[in-house]
Order: structure tokens, then C-alpha cells, then sequence
């Protein structure tokens, strides 16, 4: 990776970064009456390929355009399976419950991942966990055995949940890049603080804490599950003595708040890249700052349809990369 | 063997390191200007004359290299001439080609980076052109330095009798 300077591929991201939406697209959305009118300002911004789709259509081929131009401009999209890590185990928590409820949904799997689902799916089908990768072998069988024997979804969730966490910091690790590892370090603290506040206020015991959080560089885990047990409070007055100090005041807010903050960091520690005219990285702030506005469109348009209050929407807009 | 035979050899020696080194940091510059070059105009073919400008930028090494490659050439009477000199005024030739060797390979790559990342401004902000071709245009300023210090080495080593 350190040899490729992806000059071509930057330059071109540059030019692409253009068309990426900003704070006045975003304020020209929130002017539209309605979900209609969003998207008819969306297409008009080439958004969208026939210009009839409904709106998660739209977002849906948002998102396999950007897939599609980082295919064109990288040869080996491995390099970029920390972000997909989180959709494996994704669709092998869907194919768990699928198998165990004995049903037949096929638009419950993510299709941008670095296995394909139908592997998956057959692997937890036959029960032979062989055909995974070896990062998923192991809790792929323990989560089987929970939901098979227990029917215990949240456990399964849980062990899942955490075997993502992990292997989405160790291989961002391993690829050595900063950004990778600063978005997985970034994505484990901020699910790390998810769990130990749901903890807190669902009354989970210490043996449970444990088994949710996932070790991280940023955040001791023995500390944030000794407060989790604590109290709220304890949570808070541990977060303010981290790095994640400003977090304290989005979740006393709410957790939606919590949600935009995280967000919101993200986008603050891939922003520099804007100024980086080689090396992965550029691409890599690209595909998260789309992934960024698809979600912040994503909120607007739901907002639109359902008649909330502009008040409300705007309290759950993202930051925008550009 | 006469040592002082050797003058020629470290002479010609410093015109060919002049025109290789440099022509060399040149290449790989313009090589890199140009894949950043073709991204950009990849998504907006109207901005390839500008690309064009930027790209060609960090190729002016080479050329600088090439002159002074061709006046050591022309001095030390390889190209018609005179060529018998002393090991030392051969050596005096080959130090004097170094300047324009060292500091046009360094400042070609450095200028192709401050080009790509110029070719990143023009992308996003076309207008802005003529302040962005300004920051690749500044490391020419050291290229051309070292070749009026070898220029003017090449040709003061000419008139020393040694």
C-alpha cells in the first residue's frame, strides 16, 4: 500500500469531490416542502439513475455508484475491507435469525461486503463454518450455538457484535494506515460508550459488560465497565477524564445526539484529507464522506415524508465533508 | 598508464550525470504530474490545457540538464576538438555538472508533487489557476540557480590552466 501514491485515483476524487453535497445543498433540501420535491432537486444534482426511483432506490444507487468509481480507480478493493467488516457480520446475524426462524427474506442482506452473502447464508445454513474467513469461524459457532440452543437473539447480537468490533481494529491495524485505524479505533470507543450506557440503563450484569465491549486504545475497559455498573453518572464522569470528554453533554442530550456527534467526529478527523493529494487515504475520507451525506439524506427525506418539524431534522443533519 | 589520462573520463562523466540525473528526476516528475493530470481530466476534459501547463512544469530539469550536458560536451572537445586535459580539470568538469545533477533531480520530483497537489486546486476551483500554478512555479526557482552555477563552473573551469 506504501508504494502506490494513487495519484490518479486522488485527482480524480478531487474532481468528483465537487459534486459532493454541502451545507447550502443541504439548506436548499431542508427549503423543499416536501420528499418529492427533495428528490426532484436531488435528480436535478444527477442523483439517482432513471430519474423515477423512490428514495431508498436513489440512496441505494448512491452508494453503488461510489462503490463502482473506487472499483474503476483501485485495483484490490481489500484495501478499503475495514469499512465492509461491519456488513459481513451484518448479514451473518441476518442468517442466523433466517435459519432459526426457518424464513425466506432476501433483502435483509448487504450486498457491499467482503464475502458474499450467499456464503454466508450456506454456511449457516450447513452448519459448516469452513467456507468463512477465519476471523468469523469462531463466533460465527458461538453465535450459532446461542441462538440454536437458547434462542437468546441479544446474546447472539452480542457476540457478533463484539467479533466485529475486533476485527475491524485489528485489520485496520494491520493495513497500517492512520485513517483506517483512526475510523476503526473511532467506530470501537464510540460502540464501547453505546454499550455501556444501554448497560447502565437496562440493568445488565458485570458478566454481560464484558462480553459486549471490545477492547480499544482510547477507552479501559475494566474502568467503563466498573462505571457502567455504577451508574450514569459514572459513565459520564469516566468519559470526561478521555478523549471523548465533548460526548458527555450529545448523551446527556439524547441518543440520537450521541449518534450525530460520532458522526460528526468522523467526518472531523477525515477532513484533512481534503488537502492530501496522494496515498489511499483521500479515497478512503471520499467513500466515508458519501456514506455521510447518503445518511444525512437518508434522515431529510424520512423527516420530509413523515411531516416532522424542520426544528427536528435539522437537530439529526450531519456535518458535511466538503 | 598516465593518470591525467583520466581527465576526459570524469569530465564526460559529469555531462552525462548533468543530463541523466536530471533527466531522470524530470521523467519521474512529468510521469507523476501526468497521472494526476489524466485523473482530472478524466472528469472534465475542458481543463487539459491547464493540466498541460502543470504537467509539463517539473520537466524543465531535464532540458537544464541537457544544456549544461551540452556545453560540458562542446568545452571538453568531445563533440570536435581538443579533448587531452589534466585528471584535475577533468575532475573540476565533473564537480561543476553537479550542481545542475543533484538539485535538478531533487527539485523535478519536488516540483511534480507541489504540481499534483496544484492539479488538486484546479479540479476544484478553475479560477484559481494562476495562483496554483505559482506554488510548483517557486521550486523552479532552485533549478534554475543551479544551473547558472553550473553554467558559469563549466565555463570558468574552461578558462583555468591546470
Amino acid at each position: 500500500m506504501a508504494d502506490n501514491q494513487y495519484t490518479y485515483a486522488v485527482a480524480r476524487i478531487r474532481s468528483k469531490e465537487i459534486s459532493l453535497l454541502d451545507k447550502s445543498d443541504i439548506d436548499q433540501l431542508m427549503n423543499c416542502k416536501s420528499e418529492k420535491e427533495c428528490l426532484r432537486l436531488l435528480t436535478d444534482k444527477g442523483w439517482g439513475k432513471t430519474g423515477e426511483e423512490n428514495a431508498e432506490q436513489i440512496l441505494s444507487v448512491e452508494r453503488e455508484k461510489t462503490w463502482e468509481l473506487i472499483g474503476e480507480l483501485v485495483e484490490d478493493l481489500s484495501v478499503f475491507h475495514t469499512f465492509l467488516y461491519s456488513n459481513d457480520f451484518h448479514n451473518l446475524k441476518a442468517a442466523i435469525k433466517q435459519v432459526y426462524t426457518d424464513s425466506n427474506f432476501n433483502d435483509i442482506y448487504i450486498s457491499q461486503s467482503t464475502i458474499a452473502p450467499d456464503i454466508i447464508v450456506n454456511a449457516v445454513k450447513e452448519h459448516n463454518f469452513d467456507t468463512l474467513p477465519e476471523h468469523m469461524r469462531a463466533c460465527a459457532e458461538e453465535a450459532y450455538q446461542v441462538q440454536m440452543h437458547t434462542g437468546d437473539s441479544q446474546l447472539c447480537d452480542v457476540i457478533i457484535d463484539k467479533a466485529a468490533l475486533e476485527t475491524m481494529l485489528k485489520k485496520s491495524r494491520e493495513s497500517k494506515n492512520e485513517l483506517f485505524s483512526q475510523y476503526a479505533e473511532l467506530k470501537v470507543a464510540v460502540a464501547d460508550i453505546n454499550i455501556a450506557i444501554r448497560s447502565c440503563k437496562t440493568g445488565k450484569d458485570k458478566m454481560f459488560i464484558e462480553r459486549a465491549l471490545a477492547d480499544c486504545v482510547s477507552l479501559n475497559r475494566n474502568e467503563l465497565t466498573t462505571a457502567a455498573l455504577e451508574g450514569l453518572d459514572a459513565v459520564y464522569q469516566y468519559l470526561l477524564n478521555t478523549v471523548y470528554a465533548d460526548a458527555v453533554t450529545a448523551l446527556k442530550e439524547s441518543p440520537s445526539a450521541f449518534e450525530r456527534w460520532s458522526d460528526n467526529l468522523i467526518i472531523k478527523h477525515i477532513r484533512p484529507q481534503k488537502y492530501n493529494p496522494f496515498t489511499i487515504s483521500p479515497l478512503a475520507a471520499y467513500i466515508l464522506a458519501r456514506e455521510n451525506e447518503i445518511k444525512t439524506v437518508r434522515i431529510l427525506l424520512s423527516g420530509k415524508r413523515n411531516d416532522i418539524s424542520d426544528d427536528f431534522i435539522r437537530e439529526r443533519l450531519r456535518e458535511m465533508y466538503v | 598508464m598516465d593518470i591525467n589520462n583520466f581527465g576526459i573520463v570524469f569530465a564526460l562523466m559529469g555531462a552525462a550525470a548533468a543530463a541523466l540525473v536530471a533527466g531522470a528526476g524530470s521523467a519521474k516528475g512529468v510521469g507523476m504530474a501526468g497521472e494526476a493530470g489524466a485523473g482530472v481530466v478524466t472528469e472534465d476534459p475542458s481543463k487539459f490545457g491547464k493540466v498541460l501547463i502543470l504537467q509539463l512544469l517539473p520537466g524543465t530539469q531535464g532540458i537544464y540538464g541537457l544544456l549544461i550536458a551540452f556545453i560540458t560536451l562542446s568545452q571538453i572537445g568531445v563533440l570536435g576538438g581538443e579533448s587531452n586535459m589534466s585528471l584535475a580539470k577533468g575532475l573540476l568538469y565533473f564537480v561543476a555538472c553537479l550542481p545542475m545533477a543533484i538539485v535538478g533531480y531533487s527539485s523535478a520530483i519536488r516540483q511534480a508533487r507541489a504540481s499534483v497537489a496544484s492539479m488538486g486546486i484546479l479540479a476544484k476551483r478553475p479560477e484559481a489557476f494562476g495562483k496554483a500554478m505559482i506554488f510548483p512555479a517557486m521550486v523552479e526557482t532552485y533549478a534554475i540557480l543551479a544551473l547558472l552555477i553550473s553554467m558559469l563552473a563549466v565555463n570558468g573551469v574552461t578558462g583555468i590552466n591546470i
